[in-house]
């Protein structure tokens, strides 16, 4: 099971569950994923250690996608 | 701590450059030059009040008072500096435990082993870069390249988050772009290894003993 989560005040939420082989739970995914793409978010995967790739499409085969807001020189 | 060093080019480099345009991507060679400029920088306050406290001595021994204060600010000044760089590294507000908890959880899942042990003692995330090694904490990093430490100001646009989903957020950039987060970070400081340890608590001492071992 896939999930995508966004780091907040909570610590993270999940915010959807999906299963590549279940397309209604990845079309909930997506709109999830767009939804928090629209609000601001930046999207992140891990590729192994020290590695890892912003995305602007949900990767459907990735095991755990994190929504990060945007960092800025303080 | 796994010795990983970044991607050459990253697949996707930062959104948050476009908030800071006007900024040449920082490069290696980029960061030589400004670690250069720094020590012009000090070497600019600390050069005349040394010849100062020389020809004031040279000229009267009762002068030596003026000396000591010309010595004194040679001295400050830098330090001053140092304090600044060493500031990023401040924690932030904590949240509840239980978001706390989480985070670092989350934080826990994106690192190794050593690197856990080394935040869980300091509060900062050792992170080997192509630029040098990293030192990430809630509100900006450090990067240690041999006896050079710069110190960049840089955090989460959200300030209700735990303090291990802050060191994530800068994390996960560093680790998709790191001459972009470079870029978008402000450097406060760089300059001597050793100015900065001296203006750092110990158990943050402790991660910049550990990684320039």
């Amino acid at each position: 099971m896939s999930r995508l989560v966004r780091m907040d005040h909570t610590g993270h939420t999940t915010l959807a569950e999906w299963s590549a082989s279940d397309p209604a739970s990845v079309e909930a995914a997506v709109a999830a994923f767009r939804e928090e793409l629209d609000q601001g978010s930046i999207a992140m995967v891990t590729r192994g250690p020290g590695h890892a790739e912003h995305v602007r499409e949900l990767p459907v085969g990735e095991q755990l996608v994190i929504m990060r807001r945007p960092i800025a020189g303080g | 701590m796994a010795a990983h060093a970044h991607a050459a080019a990253p697949a996707e480099p930062l959104p948050e450059l476009a908030g800071v345009y006007w900024r040449p991507r920082m490069t290696a060679e980029r960061l030589q030059a400004r670690g250069r400029l720094w020590t012009l920088t000090t070497l600019a306050h600390v050069v005349p009040f040394v010849l100062t406290a020389v020809v004031m001595v040279a000229i009267s021994p009762y002068a030596l008072p003026v000396a000591i204060a010309a010595l004194a600010h040679a001295w400050v000044i830098p330090s001053l500096y140092a304090r600044r760089g060493a500031i990023v590294t401040r924690p932030v507000r904590r949240a509840a435990d239980g978001p706390e908890r989480i985070a670092l959880g989350l934080l826990g899942d994106l690192v190794d082993h050593d690197a856990r042990e080394l935040h869980a003692r300091s509060g900062l995330v050792p992170e080997p870069g192509r630029l040098g090694t990293w030192l990430v904490g809630e509100s900006g990093a450090l990067l240690v390249q041999g006896r050079r430490v710069s110190c960049w100001c840089v955090r989460a646009a959200d300030p209700e988050l735990p303090s291990g989903d802050r060191v994530a957020h800068l994390l996960l950039a560093l680790r998709a772009d790191e001459e972009g987060f470079a870029t978008v970070a402000n450097l406060a400081f760089s300059g001597a290894r050793w100015r900065v340890r001296r203006r750092l608590p110990k158990p943050r001492r402790v991660a910049l003993d550990a990684v320039a071992a």
